[in-house]
């Protein structure tokens, strides 16, 4: 469950934990598109770089690399199956990519996205984050579904924990059997967290209507959020990126590993 | 049966690190019935999931049945020391109470003539065969509980650990499953109970093993830490109302040590006629 330990906020206060969340949506946004629109890998290894000084910024070097080392599982499944396809149908990697280079490019892609998505739950308090939400006009009840979800992350999490102990302690080898039989060994832990979660939401919709929730239409809020020349100079830092990337991405040729090695 | 061995612990994703475990010695022999009390965070739970490997020491060793638990696997110690969770909820997943009570056995390699026998002992044992193939998230909270138990005790492990069994039972499920739990020990299997709760403890009478921050603060006969104001005190755990009347009486020269209500009656007529006279 190491991934979600990477999206676990915790209060700290930092340069990067201060921006506007929009702002540092904003980044995240960027980063995203920035990352879809190259699959070469020297520009993936550049955004992959580029981010590290805000981890180090941020002061979350810990659970940031805890969430890389959770995503890992998946962006080597990524790998491999990219690497079985670019063999089994030859010449459908882009540019003349080896499909040895595809395949790495790709698993490489998903890191980075991970962990701009990291760096933005892990310095941004689900308070601002609904906040940014709600004065961006998105409607109160989207709005709280939205935040609940992701303060039940690590709630979830620890229960997953939780229910896999207690599925040892009955004998369960989650590690045995072939890759089939490995993913089968899930379904125990997975229906009683499944049952538990729609059974605490209920729960916790009843408590909430117990509570008057949603009586008042009109709602305001105690915190505005403003911009300070922090998220000014984000902003700048975002649209920078984002036009040398269109700039790079239709006047620079890039060259491909595959291609450099074959001169 | 158990050995622990000077045992630290610290949790390797709590931030800040706490030590959870700070130095405990114990041994628990075959048989015995043992309740670990403390207040909430004392470590109770942390210390018996050592027992069953779930959690190996930082420092220190736990060794079943002389071998040392960082050797093993969790389901070979699975197979000696039964842990029912605290929540039912966190373990069952089955279509039915039958197939729930089997998943364990067929995690053992039982062969299906024996796990036939046994999962219909064990749904006799705890009074269920009725729901036999009902889903068990049909069932009530206390039906439920008991389900979780009869998927552990269906491999007849040798130790059973109980963690906190009497949380959200009626007056009468407590007393079924204190009757239940005597008869087990008596029929010579060791049982280890997590609880705080005083009154369970005081009408079971077993062994107890007092925890507070990390550490064993007491250790000894029930009737014997109870008692004790001054221990309780230190544990945060107030003494059953029994004792409680009895520490309030001492002035009238009863004494203190009284856990049980027919050890309480007893003493009251002694004085009454003593003082009738």
């Amino acid at each position: 469950m190491s991934v979600f330990e990477g999206f676990r906020f915790r209060h700290v206060s930092s340069p990067i934990h201060r921006r506007d969340p929009r702002v540092k949506f904003l980044y995240v946004l960027v980063m995203f598109i920035v990352a879809v629109m190259f699959i070469e890998l020297p520009v993936l290894l550049v955004l992959f770089l580029l981010q590290i000084p805000f981890v180090l910024v941020a002061g979350v070097q810990r659970q940031w690399l805890r969430s890389l080392r959770g995503a890992m599982f998946l962006a080597t499944f990524l790998f491999v199956f990219n690497l079985i396809f670019g063999y089994i149908s030859p010449g459908t990697t882009p540019y003349g990519m080896s499909p040895l280079e595809y395949a790495f490019a790709m698993a490489l892609r998903f890191l980075v996205l991970v962990e701009s998505f990291s760096i933005f739950f892990l310095t941004t308090s689900p308070d601002h984050l609904s906040l940014a939400l709600e004065q961006s006009h998105v409607p109160y009840e989207f709005t709280f579904a939205f935040t609940t979800a992701v303060r039940f992350v690590p709630v979830l999490a620890e229960e997953a924990q939780t229910i896999m102990d207690a599925q040892k302690a009955r004998g369960l080898e989650l590690e045995k059997g072939n890759f089939m039989k490995r993913i089968r060994n899930y379904i125990p832990i997975l229906i009683p967290l499944i049952v538990s979660a729609i059974r605490r939401s209920l729960e916790l919709a009843e408590a909430m209507e117990s509570r008057a929730w949603g009586a008042s239409k009109k709602r305001t809020n105690l915190y505005v959020l403003k911009m300070k020349k922090g998220d000014l100079i984000l902003i700048f830092i975002s649209i920078i990126l984002l036009v040398t990337a269109i700039y790079v991405r239709y006047y620079v040729p890039i060259p491909t590993l595959t291609r450099l090695l074959t001169k | 049966m158990i050995e622990v061995k000077d045992v630290h612990f610290t949790y390797p994703t709590g931030e800040p690190e706490v030590e959870a475990l700070k130095g405990i010695s114990l041994n628990i022999r075959n048989g015995e019935f043992v309740a670990i009390m403390g207040q909430n965070g004392a470590g109770k739970t942390t210390l018996v999931k050592q027992f069953n490997g779930l959690l190996k020491p930082t420092k220190g060793e736990v060794l079943v049945d002389g071998v040392n638990t960082r050797t093993m696997s969790i389901a070979q110690l699975a197979r000696k020391i039964g842990f029912v969770f605290q929540n039912p909820d966190h373990q069952l997943f089955s279509e039915t109470v039958e197939e729930e009570i089997a998943f364990a056995l067929r995690n053992f390699g039982f062969k299906e003539a024996t796990l036939k026998r046994r999962v219909t002992w064990a749904l006799n044992l705890l009074d269920l065969t009725e729901y036999r193939k009902t889903s068990p998230f049909m069932l009530s909270g206390g039906e439920r509980k008991r389900v979780a138990l009869a998927s552990v005790l269906a491999w007849n492990p040798k130790v059973i650990i109980l963690d906190e069994p009497t949380i959200g039972q009626d007056h009468r499920q407590k007393e079924i499953l204190r009757q239940f739990i005597v008869q087990m020990n008596a029929q010579g299997k060791t049982v280890v109970i997590v609880t705080h709760d005083v009154e369970f403890v005081a009408e079971c009478s077993p062994r107890v093993v007092l925890m507070a921050q990390g550490q064993i603060v007491a250790d000894g006969d029930a009737k014997k830490i109870l008692t004790d104001p001054n221990i309780a005190l230190r544990a945060s755990i107030v003494p059953p109302q029994i004792t409680q009347i009895f520490l309030g009486l001492a002035d009238l020269g009863l004494p203190t040590d009284v856990i049980d209500v027919s050890e309480a009656k007893k003493v009251l007529l002694e004085y009454l006629e003593g003082s009738a006279h």
